[in-house]
């Protein structure tokens, strides 16, 4: 079963037409986007540097992930928000762009780890300063292959 | 005076061609050469026409590597800018010494504001005159300008007494004005950034 019905849809549901019709619309949710991923990318770095043992290295590490996952969770929302809006202005380049569907598929990833393994790991006191540094590294990876997908969904 | 200045800026040319067999049009474009080879603009077509301008310009890889490193290092340098500027206003990470994280995060900023001014001044270097002549570049660098302001300004005032409130939840009003400063100009610069691509008032 192909998925191009689905984003032959959205590129021509009434949102998409109107972004995509507008001469900046596209650029000003782009840069709610942008602001979006400058505070995401802030939370999930500032716990995974400390997890590295960088940065706030003498907070505890379950206090600053508390306080850091609010700021992920409300940034999430606005990435998603304005992601979902930008797609639905070019869904069908988005399906023949490889960096596309990489994007997607690491952010499935990313997002799933971020709120299963790693969010239990930062809450335990007892986690291992290796498994720590795994989990750091995994989530820099994850989060680092959607900001670059995402960003080369742009060139064509 | 007046023709000293006139000498030190080469248009002691244009006079003596007046005088000669040169027509006023001659001179005239002479003259604008001469105020044209001082003015920034004038710098950025030269910068444009350099061997390495036009490389970048025309990479198919490198120009998309270098833009990628400057959107992606908003994570690490305005990611935990933004950090500071949330304590400094009271909003998070308040059970955290507000200097504590001014010092243990200046490291990690300074790596990525020094990544963003390289990667952008090779933006610029790529596209000098019509970056130059773009709205919301001069935009941008003012804002840029006014951010270090800030930070200046902040420093030399209100962090002096910062033993005295580190651990406030709710640092005082200088610094949360700093904040607030801070993080409205910054909104502003990545916004003003992204635009630099549209030419809507050049």
């Amino acid at each position: 079963m192909s998925l191009l019905p689905f984003f032959e849809f959205c590129e021509h549901s009434a949102v998409g037409e109107t972004i995509r019709n507008s001469l900046w619309l596209f650029p000003v949710i782009e840069s709610f986007h942008l602001l979006g991923l400058a505070v995401i990318g802030g939370a999930v770095l500032l716990v995974d540097m400390r997890l590295l043992g960088l940065g706030l290295r003498s907070q505890p590490v379950a206090q600053l992930a508390k306080d850091a996952h609010r700021w992920f969770m409300g940034s999430l929302i606005v990435m998603l928000i304005s992601g979902v809006l930008l797609f639905t202005s070019e869904a069908i380049k988005c399906y023949y762009h490889a960096a596309f569907w990489v994007k997607m598929t690491s952010l499935l990833l990313a997002i799933l780890f971020t709120l299963t393994i790693r969010r239990k790991v930062v809450a335990s006191d007892n986690s291992s300063p290796l498994q720590s540094k795994l989990v750091a590294l995994t989530s820099v990876t994850l989060w680092s292959l959607v900001g670059i997908g995402g960003r080369w969904i742009g060139f064509s | 005076m007046a023709l000293a200045l006139c000498r030190l800026l080469g248009i002691h040319r244009a006079h003596r061609e007046l005088g000669g067999v040169a027509t006023y049009t001659s001179h005239y474009r002479d003259r604008n050469r001469v105020i044209h080879k001082m003015s920034l603009i004038g710098f950025c077509e030269w910068l444009a026409n350099t061997p390495g301008s036009i490389a970048l310009h025309e990479s198919l890889w490198v120009y998309p590597i270098v833009e990628s490193v400057h959107v992606l290092t908003l994570c690490l340098f305005l990611g935990l800018t933004l950090v500071l500027d949330l304590r400094l206003l009271g909003l998070t990470f308040r059970g955290a010494r507000a200097s504590e994280i001014a010092e243990r995060l200046l490291p990690w900023t300074t790596v990525g504001f020094v990544l963003m001014l390289t990667s952008g001044s090779l933006l610029f270097y790529a596209i000098p005159v019509r970056t130059y002549q773009n709205i919301f570049f001069r935009v941008k660098v003012t804002m840029l300008i006014m951010a270090a302001l800030n930070v200046w300004v902040f420093h030399s005032t209100t962090y002096r007494t910062v033993a005295a409130w580190d651990l406030d939840p709710v640092p005082p009003k200088g610094a949360r004005v700093a904040g607030a400063v801070s993080l409205a100009l910054w909104a502003g610069i990545v916004v003003a950034g992204r635009m630099i691509a549209y030419n809507w008032f050049d």
